[in-house]
């Protein structure tokens, strides 16, 4: 187990200063703040490879962005990339800035993606400069953060349920 | 032969959204038109009542790969209207700070985004299951660019450390030493680049382009120069507005650019390479012409060996600016308001950046004017494919469809920087 957790990487992706799009790193500062074992707790701007180095060599990684699909704001879905890639319609693909999906695509494609990926995609509201997290966000935020501390206390996180 | 239409909805590996749509009747091509459908973002508006020291940090936002070119044209501009001097340290730093630009951009579009072209792949994450050495050694070169400007520029995304004047902060000699290791690697791997891309089957097509980029007395462009051409202009940057001009185009929400009597020309690193070869240091231009370039290449399909070539000077020029690293005295100098229009142009890694000021009493600015490489060469990108269609007839539709996207490739289009512009239809009744 305590080999399991030293490998374990949790990391929250985001710009806070774009509204909902800090949900990630917001969630990631909450986990700072409760998870006092020795796992680490990133923030980043979500740039792929820097998350590709960020995750080389873990065992397991959990990513939480923020998501624009269209669906309620403050909806958590959730994906376990190591069994399946990103849909597309959740977390599209930028070219010019190689973002969180080619970053696991590519990992996947270069035997780097660590053995177990878990994406937490929060829903957001408004993604304009400056303005604060939506009420639903923060909710959602609290409810990522509590279901990754309890994943990341047990050995193991491997979960049936891919996706909500 | 039949009528035909080649289309492609929405073009991938480019930036933003756009699409392409070429009507061949016979043997002739009737139509090419390059559809930009992203939403026009109308920053010069956003830009009017906003104080001067804003200017970096608003254009920056433009665009998520060329930030530091928005920063760089917009700190030229509003320095220019205010007589500024900036002293050789910090041009020094902002010349480090551009390669690192350079050498992300350049990266991330010769592996990720064009080389999958050439060897056939549909994207780069097929590449990579085939090509790994090759790709994981872009990823490091581009994560290379990005360190430069994440130490530098203070994050790698829409950098944050660049202001009229200079930067907020900068960091110690140390780190910069630092990053220089990283730079050795990074050098052998550009070099490596160049003979890896020469080894691609490029297509042979050669067109008499006008050529415009800026041109230094001792240096390879990146902030300063006149602006030249091969057609004889050799213009002061304030002057650019009186040579160049926009216009709307039906099927685009991007202004198209042109010359003042209306031709098409080039800019990015072909331009740049062909009115500047003999400023590169020679072993870059070995390196060059080893992979087959001559000291002018019309070839745009080549681009992606003149983006390598690039990369290469832009680590070496990394390595000899951290070299001669000086601290500056303070990290910017006070600049002195006053009221006037100020001009910059800058070469972002997809060609030359123009932006135009009015400055008020208040420090506020009255009007902004920025033209960005993609507009500058949309038309010319048009005149591409009027050019290669009928010449490649022959091939089959989806063949003659790759090779058409793979030409809009070339120009590394940002449609976002643009419309602030891809999808492909060839169209054969």
């Amino acid at each position: 187990m305590t080999e399991l957790r030293a490998t374990t990487i949790i990391i929250g992706v985001g710009n806070e200063s774009r509204g909902d799009d800090g949900a990630g790193t917001a969630t990631a500062r909450l986990l700072k703040s409760r998870i006092t074992s020795d796992i680490a707790v990133l923030e980043q701007s979500g740039e792929g490879t820097a998350l590709m180095d960020a995750w080389r060599g873990a065992s397991r990684v959990i990513l939480i962005d923020a998501v624009c699909s269209g669906v309620t704001p403050g909806t958590i879905h959730r994906v376990d990339a190591a069994a399946t890639p990103l849909p597309r319609s959740i977390f599209p693909c930028s070219t010019h800035s190689f973002g969180l999906a080619d970053a696991i695509e590519m990992a996947r494609a270069l035997h780097e993606l660590p053995t177990q990926v878990m994406v937490y995609g929060i829903e957001g509201a408004s993604f304009d400069e400056g303005v604060p997290l939506s009420p639903a966000v923060e909710i959602a935020i609290r409810s990522v953060a509590d279901q990754v501390q309890k994943q990341v206390q047990m050995a193991d996180f491997e979960d049936p349920s891919s996706s909500t | 032969m039949k009528n035909r239409t080649i289309k492609v909805d929405y073009l991938a590996r480019v930036e933003g959204e756009g699409g392409l749509q070429i009507k061949v009747k016979g043997n002739q091509v009737s139509e090419v038109k390059l559809r930009i459908f992203e939403p026009p973002r109308f920053f010069e508006a956003f830009l009017r009542g906003r104080h001067f020291s804003e200017a970096p940090d608003i254009t920056a936002r433009i665009c998520g790969i060329c930030p530091v070119a928005y920063q760089m044209s917009a700190c030229h501009a509003v320095e220019d209207a205010f007589g500024a001097k900036i002293p050789a340290p910090i041009r020094s730093l902002r010349r480090l700070l551009y390669c690192g630009e350079w050498i992300e951009s350049h990266a991330l579009h010769i592996y990720l985004l064009h080389a999958p072209d050439f060897l056939g792949y549909e994207d780069a994450i097929r590449m990579a299951k085939d090509h790994p050495d090759a790709v994981k050694r872009g990823l490091r070169l581009k994560k290379t660019g990005n360190a430069i400007v994440n130490l530098l520029g203070g994050r790698e995304i829409h950098p944050i450390n660049v202001r009229v004047g200079g930067f907020y902060k900068i960091p110690a000699k140390s780190e910069f030493v630092t990053m220089g290791e990283e730079l050795k690697w990074a050098r052998d791997a550009s070099l490596e680049t160049v003979r890896w891309v020469a080894t691609l089957p490029i297509p042979d097509f050669e067109r008499d382009y006008e050529f415009v980029s800026l041109r230094h007395p001792d240096e390879y462009p990146f902030n300063e120069g006149r602006i030249v051409s091969n057609r004889g202009t050799d213009i002061a940057v304030r002057e650019y507005e009186q040579h160049f001009a926009e216009e709307h185009v039906a099927h685009s929400n991007a202004l198209h650019s042109a010359t003042k009597d209306r031709n098409s020309y080039f800019v990015g690193p072909l331009a740049r390479y062909s009115l500047n070869f003999d400023r590169l240091p020679s072993h870059v231009q070995d390196a060059a012409r080893a992979a087959g370039l001559g000291a002018v290449c019309r070839n745009a399909f080549q681009g992606i060996i003149v983006r390598a070539v690039e990369t290469l000077y832009a680590c070496d020029e990394a390595l000899r600016l951290i070299d001669a690293f000086e601290m500056p005295d303070r990290p910017y100098v006070d600049v002195e308001p006053r009221v006037g229009s100020g001009f910059g142009c800058t070469e972002a890694p997809r060609g030359s950046l123009y932006h135009r000021y009015r400055i008020d009493e208040r420090g506020l600015i009255s009007d902004a004017k920025i033209v960005p490489p993609t507009s500058q060469n949309l038309r010319t990108i048009e005149h591409d494919l009027l050019d290669l269609v009928p010449k490649n007839l022959e091939m089959q539709k989806d063949r003659l469809q790759w090779r058409c996207e793979a030409a809009v490739r070339n120009y590394d289009p940002c449609i976002s920087c643009a419309t602030h512009f891809l999808r492909l239809e060839i169209e054969r009744d």
